[in-house]
């Protein structure tokens, strides 16, 4: 029970009233960002990143600079919600499935019971997933301590692979946003041979292409320009929410205990895998359809219906962390713009972290439970102030948002260019979005290509060259292997319904 | 001029973003070449890795435009209106002036002066507000964004003569 003591080390780090005080604004501020368009969960993380530089310094900084941005997370998890059910418009991709049922309940009148169901089912998903990150993270670090570069590698391709594998739509344009993605990391000095790579003798480029420009053009400005394609007007339902409402809805939703446990089970598989929260969300909604007594009564407004995809998506969001703290590799944008923040302050995130910064570590796994309490609380409390958020009209928030992005792109490096390249980025995310093109796995080889590429350069050298090195060993030829049929999963499953197809048709 | 009137095609918008792809991904093959994308004395050179990631850009490219080409009565669908390539020039023009006004070789506003501007021009052609309503929220906002930047975080933003005249710089 070593896990426990350090937990208990954690809240102590955690509880102090700096750090509490962290999470109540963390909380607050990423609500806010939730519910407004064109600031999600990643870009808002990203444009307040630089502000935790200099509160990062300080001893024990840096416990509080994650505190602070992983509650923003949180809040933006949770702001999602309110959008869907309220709007019918989805904050984030996993809040898509919340919509069929959340919208239909507002409308007939009955948007606290959803909100209140969303929320708490969302922080039951949360807490099961931190409670799984607790237990099984310092397993899987001492576990990757053995690691050398070929399974680091390996853990790469598996991430990428999975992406591939687990989009929706054409495999090609994942495989095409990703490899430029890796290409656009590429960009600037080589850190193996000091030569200068794509760079065509343009200064600016010297330093390369920052994810964090790309996340705030691309999720930011890509989903104002969306917001304002389909006109200027919001159409929402009005929210109460008094005590009454949400007791009675905590008094019916035991009942739906069975969707709740198989929604967190499906959200913390599909949450370690990367780019799973989407589809874990649309897979919880899908299973809750098909084995609930009321199955054909979905999408009418079924508060089970607003449970099991809102569940699935808080678990797999949550635990898209742990192979981020464990592995160093991110599940989801937004945990990449977290790495991105360890990176900046200092701290090398992967298995040396569970050994070398304990404090930190267990302060991060402490505010995640004491943050999905307090927000919990304030999202319960602050419904009907943040929906007034949204019945700001669109020409005021429009340009306050395109402000706060120009701000965040320039405080990055104090750089200019990047606002002008962030400005490309956003032209660049609405065509993306416009023809299906993935933004998160782009997003991901921009972080992860030059430590990708320095395992894949240090396992060759090791290897003399010789690919088979991937496959040397069982743990390193497992991860490869599941690699690969992750890759090539799409003319897998076709495969499949083609034998079966045809079983099928020879029997009759 | 029509509103619902397509611009480009979703079979045409797909074309060309596929042929975008894969110039990038020649650009990166050929600067990776020249850089050397083989396995020197030492071990892969520079070029290695980028090479094959272009090599797999143009490849995935090609798929793509293969299937733009092959696209059905899903391809005929308007990629983009009229009415709605408007109102996202309404909001890139100004944009782009904006980002050009905070800094620019001859005249540099300074990001407070032009986001507080950017604000205002926005909610008087696009919100039809009166100035009474817009002054107070476009200089209330940013005078917070100073405060907050300048004052409380200590993150320096690009400032011009307004600020200079407050004694800013």
């Amino acid at each position: 029970m070593e896990e426990i003591q350090s937990l208990i080390g954690g809240f102590a780090v955690a509880l102090s009233w700096f750090n509490v005080a962290l999470m109540l604004a963390g909380i607050s501020l990423g609500v806010l960002i939730g519910v407004l368009p064109g600031l999600g969960g990643a870009n808002g993380v990203a444009i307040l990143l630089p502000l935790t530089f200099t509160m990062a310094q300080q001893p024990g900084g840096a416990t509080s600079a994650i505190i602070l941005l992983s509650c923003i997370y949180w809040g933006a998890l949770f702001g999602g919600a309110i959008t869907s059910i309220l709007f019918n418009i989805p904050g984030e991709p996993w809040s898509v499935a919340t919509t069929f049922d959340g919208y239909p309940l507002a409308q007939k009148g009955r948007a606290g019971a959803a909100l209140t169901a969303a929320f708490s089912s969302s922080f039951v998903g949360a807490l099961v997933a931190v409670i799984l990150i607790t237990f099984i993270s310092p397993v899987i670090a001492k576990f990757a301590l053995r690691f050398g570069p070929p399974e680091f590698f390996s853990v790469y391709l598996l991430t990428f692979c999975a992406f591939v594998g687990m989009s929706k739509g054409a495999p090609f344009k994942t495989v095409a946003a990703m490899m430029s993605g890796f290409a656009l990391a590429a960009v600037g000095i080589d850190t193996v041979t000091g030569q200068l790579r794509l760079t065509f003798d343009i200064p600016e480029l010297l330093k390369g292409f920052d994810f964090l420009i790309a996340v705030i053009g691309l999720f930011g400005i890509g989903e104002i320009l969306l917001t304002i394609e389909e006109g200027l007007e919001f159409k929402g339902t009005r929210a109460k929410l008094d005590m009454k409402v949400v007791i009675e809805t905590w008094k019916e939703l035991p009942r739906y205990w069975r969707t709740s446990v198989r929604a967190s089970f499906v959200g913390c598989m599909m949450g370690i895998v990367p780019g799973g929260a989407t589809p874990a969300s649309f897979m919880s909604y899908g299973l809750a359809k098909k084995m609930s007594k009321d199955g054909e009564l979905f999408g009418t407004g079924m508060v089970e219906g607003v449970v099991a995809p809102e569940t699935a998506a808080h678990a797999a969001g949550t635990s898209a962390l742990l192979p981020m703290l464990t592995l160093g590799v991110p599940g989801s944008p937004t945990a990449a713009v977290l790495l991105g923040g360890l990176l900046i302050w200092g701290l090398q995130p992967g298995p040396l972290l569970f050994t070398e910064q304990k404090d930190f570590v267990w302060g991060l796994i402490a505010s995640m439970y004491l943050g999905n309490i307090v927000g919990l609380i304030v999202v319960l409390t602050c419904v009907p102030l943040f929906a007034a958020i949204l019945r700001v009209p669109f020409s005021i928030i429009a340009p306050v948002i395109l402000v706060i992005c120009a701000i965040g792109a320039y405080t990055v490096h104090n750089s200019m260019f990047d606002v002008w390249l962030m400005v490309a980025f956003g032209v660049l995310g609405y065509v993306f979005k416009k023809l299906d093109y993935p933004m998160a796995p782009l997003v991901l080889a921009l972080v992860l290509g030059d430590r990708a590429e320095d395992s894949f350069r240090q396992s060759m050298l090791g290897s003399g060259g010789d690919l088979s090195v991937f496959f040397a060993n069982g743990l390193v030829g497992t991860i490869t292997g599941l690699s690969l049929l992750l890759l090539f999963w799409p003319l897998i499953s076709q495969g499949i319904a083609l034998l079966r197809d045809r079983h099928g048709n020879g029997g009759k | 001029m029509d509103e619902k009137k397509p611009v480009a095609s979703v079979r045409a918008a797909e074309s060309v973003v596929a042929l975008a792809f894969l110039v990038f991904g020649l650009v990166v093959v050929w600067d990776s070449r020249r850089l050397g994308a083989e396995w020197g004395s030492d071990g892969p050179q520079a070029g290695y890795f980028p090479f094959y990631v272009g090599l797999l850009v143009c490849v995935s490219s090609v798929a793509n435009l293969l299937r733009a080409i092959g696209m059905g009565e899903k391809g005929k669908e308007a990629f983009v209106e009229w009415g709605q390539l408007r109102m996202i020039l309404v909001v890139m023009i100004p944009t782009v002036i904006y980002v050009a006004l905070i800094a620019n070789p001859w005249f540099s506003m300074g990001i407070y002066a032009a986001s507080t501007l950017f604000i205002a021009i926005f909610m008087y052609f696009l919100g039809k507000y009166t100035w009474r309503r817009i002054i107070p929220v476009s200089v209330g906002t940013m005078v917070f964004f100073f405060l907050m930047f300048e004052i409380w975080f200590k993150v320096p933003l690009p400032k011009g003569p307004l600020e200079a005249a407050f004694g800013f710089n």
